[in-house]
């Protein structure tokens, strides 16, 4: 329980930082203030504020779970391809999304993609379908909190108790800190969990006599040994991977954050040290990750082993619930917290804890993203604040954060699968289809409202057919995928056990670039903004 | 010519990415205990961060600040060039009406 203290005190720090971002607020009831903080971020907190944001549930928990499950292709899957299209998309598109929302006074990217295009209820569906997107992103957070917080206290806080608990913490400093606060909060986050994993990796390495027995025992059995390889992964699944990345700068609470600089060359410190906050992060957390297989002693790792073996070796033959049980029970999730629990000592595991917490709790930035976008792009476009006014936009902002949270958390309480597949599986691939909307909006001059819609469309309809299919089709046992549709012996659509494959990518990659195929010939069909409007994002 | 430079670097750092040649194997342990794959990867990352130090160095987009107030003289979507593009589709854009604030 004396972890779970230091947990609850770290909550009562983040909570203040909150409530004193509120104070320090001269405009609270003005919304460019409360939703994007003045414009007037400068160059570290925007650094570890984005890193912080960027870095939900799944960075600690995740990774080393995934990786606990597959080894140390979770590093290259996420981490380094992240490091380097992440920055990429942010020096590019960031940048110039900064500038356009610095000159027009854009607070969302569907303020800009309206004026951009010249359109209204276009930007609306767009407003939908990103919104749609990211509600499970939210959902992570809850359910991050919900696991995080029920681990560090050795069960004693029920799950539900843990999400309630990380989620009414991060409504109140979202309701009252506002874009301020959450920028704030997430640079202690990220100071702290950038600490976290060093310390972890030399705690538990000492903990377990060093990795260097460890590592060759899990190279001499052969059930381990794939672990420390990518065997167990096609190289164009690893290659499909890294569209992931091209979701973040679609993600609206990153495009929004963007707009939070001082001056574009505040951008210059994130893009360098990017890749250096996620190799510091994911790094310890996906060999950890690893090593917590040679951790049986620790009962309830030895179970999630026991209940991997049994689903390989009898998989085929069990019914697809059987499989689900048994899926359900290698999750990995809580690896890095047994691993702490076992090893470090109570006071440590507190800290260490605390770090975590960290991570687990970015679901801040989407929830006001969230807010935000309602507030723009339906209350104020739509009237409400030209009726109400200023003051009651910023007030309906704050009520909308409840709202969402309350949703959110009554979701996590019901939704099955684990943190990593779910934010997988729908936010970041319908976000990263959403990505050529942005690239054609700043670099295509003849891009149109009708290519933009054709591929928001795309986007929702794609997510929900493959969201249908791995419902409708259960996921078979480890080994080779169930093929669907094949022409001439090439299998086209498969059902693998970790999700669904087309032509043996992951949905991601077609959803990309069918996506920008649909922008291209609907923008080559249809005219494009008046001239006017094009002068103002293009030079002549 | 230096543009051109950079962008084969970001595109080979791309490929770079997609090592084939450590796949299937974990020796050497670097220190002991690190298979190469993920020493590798570890290796790209920072090779990554240099890479995004020379773009930055080379070819910042500072022209973007150009034209670009540094105060708080625009406020959602407010700016006087927003406005006519909210008003032609009859539709109240935020505050458009609000421009006189400033």
């Amino acid at each position: 329980m004396i972890p779970a203290l230091f947990v609850f005190g770290y909550l009562a720090v983040v909570l203040y930082i909150g409530i004193f971002a509120f104070r320090r607020s001269a405009h609270r009831e003005e919304a460019e203030d409360y939703f994007l903080a003045n414009r007037s971020l400068g160059p570290y907190v925007f650094l570890f504020s984005l890193f912080g944001t960027n870095m939900t549930a799944f960075a600690i928990l995740g990774s080393s779970g995934h990786a606990f499950n597959n080894g140390i292709v979770t590093f290259g899957l996420m981490a380094s391809s992240s490091a380097l299209i992440i920055p990429l998309s942010l020096f590019l598109i960031g940048t110039r999304v900064w500038a356009l929302g610095k000159k027009y006074g854009f607070i969302t990217p569907v303020q800009m993609f309206r004026d951009r295009w010249e359109c209204s209820h276009i930007g609306t569906v767009i407003f939908a379908v990103q919104a749609a997107f990211l509600v499970p992103y939210i959902i992570i957070g809850v359910m991050g909190g919900g696991t995080a917080l029920s681990a560090i206290s050795g069960g004693r806080i029920p799950y539900w108790v843990g999400g309630a608990v990380v989620a009414m913490v991060v409504m109140c400093y979202v309701f009252f800190g506002g874009m301020r606060g959450t920028a704030w909060v997430n640079t202690f986050q990220a100071s702290l969990f950038l600490c976290f994993g060093a310390i972890a990796l030399v705690v538990i390495g000492a903990g377990m006599g060093g990795f260097r027995e460890s590592a060759e025992a899990l190279l001499a059995s052969p059930a381990t040994a794939p672990l420390l390889t990518r065997e167990r992964v096609s190289p164009l699944f690893f290659f499909s991977y890294t569209f992931i990345p091209l979701s973040s700068i679609a993600f609206p609470h990153i495009t929004i954050f963007c707009l939070t600089a001082r001056r574009v060359s505040q951008f210059k410190k994130t893009v360098v040290l990017y890749p250096i906050c996620m190799l510091a992060l994911w790094l310890p957390c996906v060999f950890l990750g690893v090593m917590a297989n040679r951790a049986t002693d620790v009962p309830k790792i030895q179970e999630k082993i026991e209940a991997r073996r049994a689903l390989a070796v009898q998989g085929p033959t069990l019914t697809s619930d059987e499989r689900d049980a048994l899926r359900d029970k290698t999750a990995g999730d809580d690896v890095l917290l047994l691993l702490l629990e076992r090893y470090a000592p109570l006071w440590l595991a507190g800290l260490l804890g605390a770090g975590i917490m960290a991570a687990v709790m970015a679901s801040d930035s989407q929830i006001l993203a969230l807010s935000t976008m309602f507030t723009e792009d339906v209350f104020a476009f739509y009237g409400g604040k030209k009726r109400f006014g200023e003051a009651a936009q910023v007030h309906t902002g704050r009520l909308f954060i409840v709202l969402i949270t309350v949703v959110a958390y009554a979701v996590a309480l019901r939704a099955p699968q684990n943190i990593f597949d779910l934010a997988v599986q729908y936010a970041f691939s319908g976000y990263s289809a959403l990505s050529p909307l942005l690239v054609a909006a700043l670099f295509w001059k003849r891009s149109t409202k009708w290519g933009a819609l054709a591929s928001t469309v795309w986007c929702a309809v794609s997510v929900a057919a493959v969201a249908i299919l791995q419902y409708v089709v259960p996921a078979p046992a480890p080994g080779p995928p169930v093929v669907m549709w094949s022409i001439a012996g090439v299998e086209v659509l498969s059902r693998t056990p970790g999700g669904t494959a087309i032509f043996g990518l992951m949905p991601v990659v077609p959803m990309t670039i069918i996506s920008a195929m649909f922008l291209v010939v609907a923008s080559s069909l249809t005219s494009g903004p008046s001239s006017t409007t094009l002068k103002r994002y293009f030079r002549p | 010519m230096k543009r051109a430079l950079l962008v084969i670097m970001l595109g080979a750092l791309y490929i770079l990415h997609q090592d084939f040649w450590f796949w299937r194997t974990a020796n050497p342990l670097v220190f002991g205990f690190l298979p190469i794959g993920l020493f590798y990867h570890a290796c790209y990352t920072i090779a990554i961060a240099f890479a995004l130090w020379l773009l930055v160095e080379h070819a910042w987009p500072s022209e973007l600040e150009d034209g670009v107030s540094d105060g708080e003289t625009v406020r959602g979507g407010e700016t006087a060039t927003y406005r006519p593009v909210a008003e032609s589709h009859g539709r109240p854009l935020s505050s458009t009406e609000e421009g006189a604030k400033h």
